[in-house]
């Protein structure tokens, strides 16, 4: 039997019937394999349960107490504000500093909130007062996100004083407060955990999925067959591409309803924003399996290259304002920092498209560099 | 006169400075078994890729199943099969599957699939491994399996590349076996090995050291040409001119 070749419809009914051949193949990989599968459908569930809860930056039960020398209608109101706060456990009102010394050395106290004397006078005559925040910080984090909370509460009762009373004096406050009143660290982790699992999937699976071929023979064998290389590639990020897809909603839907992270912009731009980020990492995981010829080494490669600077440089962790200059420029060239961008603008802070242009449109140039990359390292090795 | 299904003249490959494959020219007749010898390096492999479409020349010229190997390429594909040095089904998948796979991509419609798939079990005896995972065969199982898919879209040619590697004389006998059904069948079969024994098995045989083709003929003609008494010993007198490792 001979084919003929000639006619065009002929001709596109066997890429038809390549393609659906080479993605059931596909599906079938991934299937057979317990460990793939694990790390599919196992890894956002136990990735979003671990950061939302087990590794939670949040800090709670924060043991406070006062000393007020002097008290007047502002230091109990602000004692009160931070009693009634539920990330704080009221421990009482200390009679000296000797008093609230030996209670910190203690580790009775998480922090102590100090008023000067004469705190409403001071207030009303020169515009100033001052409050001494002292937060036990043998750990160092713990310490200074208590500071922070406590802070966050002066400042916002400071700015209803000021509307009140009409004194003119300058307030910081926390940007991150406006989105998120109770600073809930998972609203800040969902978001980073989506661009790590994404990456994982897309990269790594995909990379290492087409080096296997090599790694076996198998690529020979379909380099030799009228498996046109477009269609191969094509098909073979099909499954990922469906998978990443549902394990984006599996993150959604865990956020949503363990962690009671709310989705406060438009779904379907969500959607988009993920659909951009998953062809992201699905192009730089082709861009890897040119590069690499050995399985392992398309692990380590992504790994290095693509799972590090996530957790790093995304600012899913560290916030990227607090890193040194090297390091913020560095993050420009991390597919998951604007990915994770785009995401917290449009879920958490309900922001829609004009906000996030440029994200897309940096992912979106990210895409085709990748692919003139790749484009170019598959014909070096063709040649 | 009969028919050449490859016919090749002057071909040659270079990687930047390396000639790998130095100017061959040789043609391979319809239903003929043709033996492709070489010590490791001699560039057996490079010249079988530049035939089967993979690797595109340097220099050079030729035709394969009548199609040119320079732009037609793609078609050239379609009329061959090829069975890589590495074992070259997929084994997570079951018997049935790999079947079914490479039906699909050489365009095969499923009720052909079907119907060949079945004979194709009958013949190999194969029936009870139709739903078996690929990975639970044993070594010359699978080498069969291999083969008949790569012969499963009835190619002009297959190109086998070492493919009884690692298996014992009997179960290599079985596969010759086989070639044999194939060639009888009108398929080219082009054959690289290491087994010198197997070399006897050609109708004709090319043995390439440094990238050159040195000796072509049938294994009987070699052996006088050389004075030998074996393939083998014709091998080791071509091989001791090599000045590559």
């Amino acid at each position: 039997m001979r084919f003929s070749g000639n006619s065009l419809v002929k001709q596109k009914g066997i890429k038809m019937k390549q393609f659906i051949a080479f993605v059931r193949k596909e599906f079938r990989h991934i299937i057979r394999d317990n460990r793939t599968l694990l790390i599919i459908i196992g890894m956002p569930i136990v990735e979003i349960l671990l950061f939302g809860f087990a590794i939670n930056m949040e800090v709670q039960n924060i043991t406070v107490a006062f000393y007020d020398p002097k008290p007047d209608a502002f230091t109990i109101g602000i004692a009160e504000r931070i009693k009634q706060n539920s990330y704080f456990n009221y421990q009482g009102n200390m009679q000296s500093m000797e008093k609230m010394e030996e209670a910190m050395r203690k580790g009775k106290l998480d922090l102590a909130v100090v008023f000067q004397q004469n705190f409403q006078e001071e207030l009303v005559q020169s515009g100033k007062a001052a409050v001494q925040l002292l937060s036990n910080s043998s750990d160092p984090n713990r310490g200074s996100i208590t500071a922070t909370y406590a802070t966050a509460i002066i400042a916002g009762y400071q700015q209803e004083q000021m509307d009140l009373i009409k004194i003119p004096f300058q307030i910081q406050t926390e940007n991150r407060m406006i989105y998120n009143p109770q600073m809930k660290s998972s609203y800040m982790f969902v978001p980073g955990i989506m661009g790590l699992v994404l990456m994982i999937i897309c990269t790594i699976m995909t990379s290492v999925s087409i080096v296997r071929e090599k790694e076996r023979g198998t690529m020979e064998v379909l380099l030799a067959s009228p498996l046109k290389q477009g269609t191969m590639i094509f098909a073979k990020t099909v499954p990922y591409m469906v998978i990443s897809f549902i394990d984006f909603i599996i993150i959604l839907l865990l956020s949503y309803f363990v962690l009671g992270v709310p989705v406060n912009g438009s779904l379907i731009l969500l959607f988009l924003v993920a659909i951009i980020y998953i062809t992201l990492t699905l192009t730089y995981g082709l861009t890897v399996s040119t590069l690499v010829d050995k399985q392992v080494n398309a692990v380590i490669f992504s790994a290095i290259t693509a799972m590090i600077p996530v957790l790093m440089l995304s600012g899913m962790i560290f916030p990227i304002d607090n890193m040194p200059g090297v390091l913020q420029t560095l993050s420009f060239i991390v597919p998951a920092r604007w990915f994770i961008e785009a995401v917290r603008k449009v879920m958490i802070q309900g922001q829609g498209f004009f906000m996030i242009w440029k994200e897309v449109l940096i992912m979106i140039g990210m895409i085709f560099f990748l692919l003139l990359v790749t484009v170019a390292n598959t014909k070096k090795r063709l040649e | 006169m009969s028919n050449k299904v490859i016919d090749v003249s002057n071909l040659t490959k270079m990687f930047g400075n390396f000639t790998a494959v130095d100017h061959i020219t040789f043609d391979v007749e319809e239903g003929e078994i043709f033996g492709f010898l070489g010590a490791n390096g001699a560039g057996k492999t490079t010249a079988m890729q530049m035939l089967c479409g993979i690797s595109m020349p340097t220099a050079g010229e030729g035709t394969v199943a009548g199609y040119d190997i320079i732009k037609e390429n793609e078609l050239i594909k379609r009329n061959i099969g090829y069975m890589s040095q590495k074992f070259s089904l997929y084994e997570d998948l079951k018997v049935w599957e790999n079947i079914r796979l490479f039906g699909g991509i050489y365009g095969l419609s499923d009720k052909v699939i079907a119907e060949k798939t079945d004979a194709l079990l009958k013949q190999l005896n194969f029936q009870q491994e139709r739903n078996t995972l690929v990975k639970y065969l044993p070594l010359g199982w699978k080498q069969k399996l291999a083969f008949s898919v790569a012969i499963f879209h009835e190619p002009e040619i297959v190109f086998l590349d070492e493919p009884t590697g690692g298996v014992d004389p009997a179960m290599r006998r079985q596969f010759w076996e086989m070639i044999y059904d194939a060639a009888d069948r009108g398929i080219t079969v082009f054959v690289t090995t290491h087994y010198m024994d197997e070399a006897e098995y050609c109708n004709r045989v090319s043995i390439m050291v440094d990238g050159h083709i040195d000796a072509l003929d049938s294994p009987a003609a070699l052996r006088k040409q050389f004075n030998a008494d074996t393939m083998d010993e014709v091998f080791r007198q071509l091989a001791r001119k090599a000045e590559r490792d």
